[in-house]
């Protein structure tokens, strides 16, 4: 028995040649000190690479990608077909820890010098990789095809719209047509399921490749200096002082940090299900909040915190010179230090680049921004903000209510955060500059000139010269006498402009 | 192991030849000419399917927005119609929403519900008269102009006409700054 099977595995090995393949792939030589658990980032990419390639295929057999049925397919998987939510929860949240573990893989190869000489062509198709995976990422959320994957092709479309001469044909060629519809969902599919999947297999193709021709770096020692004349004579002595096999020698933390990677995703899956699909697209309902998925979320913030008219340099110039700096970054340091500790530029560009990223995202969850569509009729004034007024301030408060004010402001927290907190503004202003401030806007704040009769500016300007702590006291014109318009004017001018005249003196 | 294998270090000698002015030669360079126009045949199609949507662009054309009678004076309404290029396959997405604006008698303006800054759909706030962007905070008047925010202009306006107390549009295309309505 035992020699049948020798001979049928001899048979095969003289065909395969298995023996020599495996010496050259699984169990090529490693440094034994690269078992470390910093190495692991890169096989967990791989692995949630495998399970968004099962998972897909087999979510690809229900979705229906058009745009009258991708909603209702997805609610089948959801509701409907046995498990189908399982598989959509681990394909999402596959994608999302498939972005962040490959971001540490990268980080984790910044700091270590991994890039440098003779590894700069496997840090440049890994840079592709990188964008291949966030294309994935954007056109996966497309495929959920609800109101926000509709409003974010549009921002897309809105943000190919900006590029000069070719941009009204990028949109269509986007869109596959003259407006966001089935066409638009159906290029993303193939995006999606056929273009990048394939582009991605290809280019890890060459990354695994290079990782076996130019061997896994060394774990660097401060002072060891990368020179193109010794590095290869270099690696290979310390191959020969303490090389083994990656297979099974190597290969142990990264199997066990990839199995507690899959537990994780499964994990996330069944406890915290799959993410959406939200609202239908359906554009006639105006209610949207179109954010993008997690990582995106920082550009997103960017969008709206950078001032008016940096866009192009937001979508063009930012990302062709950043990704331009990250491809070729090993040309611009190819040898010299590789560790850490004596590299501080690059620690402090991965702080940065990590708080950066981090606030902005935090920042977008938050939207401060964004108004509180939904403030002005459902967040009443607390009693402590309205109670003890006199009728005109109460009126105010009406008039501040009804005109959607706490849209942008917030009373007490509450409300939108695109303008000020008006909790206190009395102890920072003064009637006359709230009068001015509402009538002339300004700040990135409309004019309500045109939409507020005198009598409610008064009452509005009255009520919020009443927002002061009752220890502080209101603020008070610095130069001459201005009596407050509530008090001194019995008459209201006739048009609100005279008001802001005098408001402004 | 790999010893026992007697093909496995002679396997790529070969003897040296000279194929050029051969009938190898020749077929090498037939079948290159072949394939090269054999791929361009294919490629040329699939390249015209890819960026059929600009060569075959579908230019903005009337919509109706029904009845004039619908839009009281000195209001703005949302109205929904048809996107005129739909397919069987759009589903909701075929209906495209738009903000009328009547003033007075037949003095209209339709505005793009599409935000001018990234294309998120700005709604209509009649109490205090303006549009708001949920995205980034853009904010606009009453007529369309910008008020506040990071829209670089005002909302983005379709061409309009009156026919027969109908209300018809320019419409069909999705209103970016490339193409603005």
């Amino acid at each position: 028995m035992m020699s049948t099977l020798r001979n049928v595995a001899l048979w095969l090995e003289r065909r395969l040649h298995l023996t020599k393949l495996w010496e050259q792939t699984a169990g090529h030589p490693v440094p034994a000190s690269s078992g470390s658990w910093f190495y692991t980032f890169g096989s967990m990419t791989l692995t949630c690479f495998a399970i968004q390639i099962v998972t897909g295929i087999f979510l690809a057999m229900a979705y229906v990608p058009s745009a009258a049925e991708s909603y209702h397919s997805l609610e089948l998987l959801n509701y409907s077909i046995p498990l189908g939510w399982v598989l959509r929860g681990i394909h999402f949240w596959g994608s999302t820890c498939m972005v962040i573990v490959m971001m540490l893989h990268m980080t984790q190869v910044f700091l270590w010098g991994a890039y440098k000489y003779p590894r700069e062509l496997t840090w440049m198709t890994g840079c592709v990789l990188l964008v291949v995976t966030l294309g994935l990422a954007f056109s996966g959320q497309v495929m959920r095809f609800d109101s926000d994957a509709y409003w974010g092709v549009g921002i897309g479309a809105s943000v190919a719209g900006r590029i000069p001469v070719i941009g009204e044909a990028l949109v269509q060629i986007l869109l596959g047509g003259p407006i966001i519809a089935t066409n638009a969902l159906s290029r993303f599919f193939s995006l999606h399921v056929f273009i990048l999947p394939g582009a991605l297999l290809a280019f890890l193709g060459v990354h695994l490749r290079l990782v076996l021709g130019k061997g896994i770096n060394e774990p660097p020692k401060p002072g060891v200096l990368v020179k193109r004349e010794t590095y290869e004579k270099h690696y290979g002595e310390i191959i020969k002082r303490e090389g083994v096999p990656f297979v099974p020698a190597a290969i142990n933390k990264d199997i066990v940090a990839s199995g507690v990677l899959i537990l994780v995703i499964v994990g996330l899956a069944l406890f915290v299900g799959p993410n959406g699909p939200g609202t239908p697209a359906n554009p006639t309902i105006e209610i949207a909040d179109a954010k993008p998925d997690t990582p995106f979320l920082w550009l997103f913030a960017l969008a709206a915190l950078l001032p008016n008219g940096s866009e192009p340099y937001l979508f063009f110039v930012f990302p062709t010179v950043a990704s331009l700096l990250l491809f070729l970054l090993p040309f611009i340091t190819n040898e010299g230090e590789k560790h850490w500790r004596r590299r501080p530029v690059a620690v402090a560009i991965v702080v940065l680049s990590y708080l950066g990223i981090g606030l902005l995202t935090y920042e977008a969850i938050t939207g401060p921004w964004s108004p509180h569509m939904d403030a002005w009729s459902g967040l009443p004034i607390k009693a402590e903000y309205v109670k003890e007024r006199t009728p005109l301030e109460l009126q105010g408060a009406v008039v501040f209510q009804e005109m959607q004010c706490r849209n942008c402001h917030a009373i007490a927290g509450e409300g939108g955060h695109r303008g000020p907190d008006l909790t206190r503004v009395a102890t920072r202003m003064t009637n006359p500059q709230l009068v001015r401030q509402v009538i002339q806007g300004g700040g990135n704040m409309p004019a309500y000139g045109r939409n507020l009769s005198p009598e409610q500016v008064r009452a509005l300007v009255a009520y919020l010269c009443s927002l002061h702590p009752a220890n502080v006291p209101p603020a008070r014109e610095a130069v001459g006498v201005l009596k407050p318009i509530g008090e001194s004017q019995p008459t209201p001018s006739p048009t609100p402009v005279p008001v802001a005249v005098k408001g402004e003196k | 192991m790999a010893s026992d294998d007697p093909h496995e270090d002679s396997a790529h000698e070969m003897p040296k030849y000279d194929y050029s002015a051969t009938r190898r030669d020749f077929m090498l360079k037939l079948g290159i000419g072949i394939n090269a126009i054999a791929g361009a045949l294919v490629g040329i199609p699939i390249i015209g399917f890819f960026v059929s949507s600009i060569v075959k662009a579908n230019q903005p054309t009337w919509v109706s927005l029904g009845s004039i009678d619908q839009f009281p004076e000195n209001t703005t309404r949302m109205a929904v119609f048809l996107n005129p290029y739909r397919t069987q396959a759009d589903g909701t997405t075929a209906n495209v929403p738009c903000w009328v604006k009547r003033e007075n008698g037949e003095n209209f303006t339709v505005f793009a519900i599409n935000c001018a800054h990234l294309g998120c759909p700005v709604r209509w706030f009649e109490q205090s008269k303006l549009f708001l962007c949920p995205c980034h905070g853009g904010a606009y008047y009453e007529d369309g102009s910008r008020a506040a925010g990071p829209p670089p202009r005002g909302l983005f306006v379709y061409e309009h006409k009156i026919e027969k107390s109908e209300l018809n549009i320019k419409a069909g295309l999705l209103p970016t700054l490339a193409n603005p309505a």
